[in-house]
């Protein structure tokens, strides 16, 4: 089996996704690939159903029809359709950021990031009643924790501000430190629902360089929904055009950008558009 | 907190009137009963006699003294030691306040009682001293109910109408195993909280799903099933009759009864005095009080205790890091529960006598405000806001000078959901997060405790 687990076997596939609120058919037999060590995009105007995708993804919804395979390295896959949301984080480690921030405002940054290791240390914990007789040592296993957490917030830029409330930070450091607390669960796959959305354009120069250095650096795959054309076109190796459900294109970013379909879909056929592609 | 400034903020001379007129007011608050009154032997009996002016001398004597001082000395003084705004004055009463009150009041929790007691059998002076003992164990037992309460409520943020469930079960569980078992409260002590959190958990089930409003709706609903479960099965529970003669608790064997084989004061050797198990009781409860706190302490520390506050902040989030929420919530169920339970316990060994009619849904009302008032999640807030309620309610019984000011009719402990209603809006909107709203992070990253501290560290480092 891990024979014919080549490199070019899809980290993520996702066959023939169909999703129904109601009458509404929100996404339509979807069918896509997110590659191993790539960023791959998911873009389309609003309304597409890109979010729901995440969703699915996620374990958020459930899918009416379709599969979603994750193979790891091993070889072993996971469907994710058929696993409850957290259990998508914890065994097939798909981690995810929120379109609106999702932080725990009220606790700490480092604390953001311990709850993110809360498996590693629930283990180390003794399930909690071992380390509260002081049965095992809950100590050392925190202090790793902490150096994790220490070397993400390191990544983002966020170590002075590691012992302030999470909701006290401005926006574009909200942003980073939620991709660094999905970092923290150590995942496979990392998705991202709209980065890049209200940063200033230093802020977004700085996520790309993110985003790149987790690729390369820490060689996991990145699925993005973005807007913003200048990280999609930037940093995306496969970009899929979602619209009303469908997909629409699919290909390198310089074939998505000159891709009629596409074109017609952000800038309609005649009119003229506020999206700049 | 965060920068201080250097010098004063304000002019130096509208910083030196201010601290000027705190130590005047400490001075009035001083002065006032012990110089402003005097008792005066007339035919009529014992009078007080207002002395006005001493205070007012006394107080101005103090307000222009220490603004002289002010003046003088304000160059002097390193400015780091230097007071100069009420600000500073708020916040470094606070630093201190956290720092050491805890350890004063407990010190005070377990030797005051000793030493009243002593004091009364040296002097003998007649003090209320069963009537004291008794308060501050109720006081006491509020406490506790609040700490645990605030794992459901404070920590994992759901809302719980229906504690005293909990508190029955525990009471009921106790007063049930002895009577038919013959268990002994240290016994039953255990079980009965294993019990609580069993049912903790049966509630915990049905309303995994629901959040705030719903949530409060059937917590509330399972406390009042509880309650009316307690009140119709006649043949198990007693019902409206309750339950009768639950034994006390002993100590290492030794009772407190006046004659028997194995009494506390047959062994010590001294005179037999029905103090001595009211004492006892509350030293029980202030130990399991403090096991709450430790415990529930502890817990925050863990990695279940951030899973609550986090499920607290954002369930979906918590889903998305692989958090399974069903099991930390019925966990915080379970746990609050079983404190609820213990508590129960100790509640019917102490009266020795229980009915469905200690179980209503007021207590959990009161148990709710409590956590609510002191502060969600403080374990200080609800010690301050349990003495406040609970001792407030007892203070507003004896108030019966108010009957001089209201005519002979009036009873002020009637008005006691009125002044409590009031408290409770006042706290709300001048301090909505509670009387301690501040939470402390769990774990810092660099290894100071203090912003002082990790800025001092940084110093040493550039």
């Amino acid at each position: 089996m891990s024979k014919s687990l080549s490199k070019h076997t899809p980290l993520l596939d996702v066959r023939n996704l169909t999703m129904k609120f109601g009458g509404l058919i929100a996404v339509n037999a979807l069918c896509f690939e997110a590659r191993r060590n790539e960023i791959t995009a998911i873009i389309g105007p609003n309304g597409a159903g890109k979010t729901t995708v995440f969703n699915c993804l996620t374990g958020f919804y459930k899918p009416d029809r379709g599969a979603i395979i994750l193979t790891d390295k091993d070889g072993r896959s996971h469907s994710l359709e058929r696993m409850s949301d957290f259990r998508i984080n914890n065994k097939a480690r798909v981690a995810r950021t929120f379109q609106n921030i999702r932080l725990f405002g009220g606790m700490s940054v480092l604390e953001n990031l311990l709850v993110a290791q809360h498996h590693k240390l629930m283990r180390a914990s003794g399930l909690t009643i071992g380390a509260l007789l002081g049965l095992v040592s809950y100590r050392e296993k925190e202090r790793e924790a902490v150096e994790k957490a220490s070397y993400w917030l390191e990544k983002t830029g966020l170590t002075n501000r590691a012992d302030d409330l999470a909701g006290d930070l401005p926006y574009g450091d909200q942003r980073r430190l939620e991709i660094a607390r999905a970092m923290c669960t150590e995942p496979r796959l990392l998705c991202l629902d709209e980065p890049a959305a209200g940063l200033n354009p230093g802020e977004t120069k700085i996520l790309n360089e993110l985003l790149l250095d987790i690729r390369d650096q820490q060689n996991i795959s990145i699925l993005l929904i973005e807007h913003d054309m200048s990280v999609v076109m930037e940093i995306s190796d496969h970009i899929v055009v979602l619209d009303y459900g469908c997909k629409i294109s699919e290909g390198s970013p310089e074939h998505v950008r000159n891709d009629p379909g596409v074109i017609a879909a952000y800038l309609g056929v005649e009119d003229e558009s506020e999206v700049r592609l | 907190m965060k920068s201080k400034p250097s010098g004063p903020v304000s002019t130096p001379f509208s910083s030196a009137v201010a601290d000027a007129g705190i130590a005047a007011f400490i001075a009035l608050l001083l002065t006032s009963l012990v110089l402003g009154l005097r008792t005066t032997d007339t035919p009529a009996g014992l009078v007080l006699v207002p002395r006005t002016g001493l205070v007012v001398l006394a107080v101005s004597i103090v307000f222009f003294g220490r603004l002289l001082l002010n003046m003088l000395r304000g160059k002097k003084i390193p400015s780091n030691l230097r007071i100069n705004t009420l600000a500073e004055y708020h916040s470094r009463f606070f630093v201190w306040a956290r720092k050491y009150s805890g350890r004063i009041f407990l010190t005070a929790a377990f030797l005051l009682p000793l030493i009243l007691l002593l004091a009364e059998r040296q002097t003998g002076a007649r003090m209320p001293l069963r009537y004291w003992f008794d308060i501050a164990t109720l006081v006491l037992t509020y406490i506790m109910l609040g700490w645990g309460l605030n794992i459901v409520v404070g920590l994992a943020g759901l809302l719980d109408l229906g504690y005293v469930a909990f508190y029955a079960v525990g009471a009921y569980s106790y007063g049930l195993l002895a009577q038919h078992f013959g268990f002994s409260f240290w016994i039953c002590l255990p079980l009965a909280g294993l019990l609580a959190a069993f049912w903790g958990i049966i509630l915990g089930f049905p309303v995994l799903r629901l959040r705030g409003d719903y949530l409060a709706i059937v917590t509330l609903a399972f406390g009042e099933m509880i309650r009316i479960v307690l009140l119709n099965w006649y043949q198990f529970t007693g019902g409206p009759d309750g339950l009768s003669g639950i034994p006390r608790p002993d100590f290492f064997g030794l009772t407190f009864k006046r004659f028997g084989d194995h009494t506390f004061h047959g062994f010590l050797g001294i005179e037999y005095s029905s103090l001595y198990r009211i004492l006892f009781l509350y030293y029980i409860i202030l130990m399991l009080a403090l096991l709450t706190n430790a415990v529930s302490r502890r817990l925050r520390r863990l990695p279940v205790g951030r899973a609550w506050e986090a499920m607290r902040e954002d369930e979906i989030a918590c889903r998305s890091l692989g958090i399974n929420t069903v099991n930390t919530k019925l966990t915080a169920f379970a746990t609050g529960a079983m404190f609820g339970g213990f508590a129960g316990s100790f509640f019917a060994t102490r009266q020795g006598f229980i009915s469905p009619e200690s179980f209503t849904f007021i207590e959990s009302a009161i148990i709710l405000a409590i956590v609510v008032l002191g502060g969600m999640g403080s374990q200080a807030g609800i010690v301050i806001a349990s003495i406040v309620m609970i001792g407030g309610f007892e203070l507003l019984r004896n108030m019966q000078g108010l009957k001089l000011v209201f005519g002979d009719g009036f009873d002020p402990s009637l008005y006691r959901m009125l002044l409590f209603g009031m408290a409770m809006v006042a706290i709300m909107v001048w301090r909505p997060g509670g009387l301690v709203s501040a939470r402390r992070p769990t774990i810092f990253l660099t290894s100071g405790k203090t912003e002082r501290d990790k800025r001092a560290r940084k110093g040493e480092k550039q």
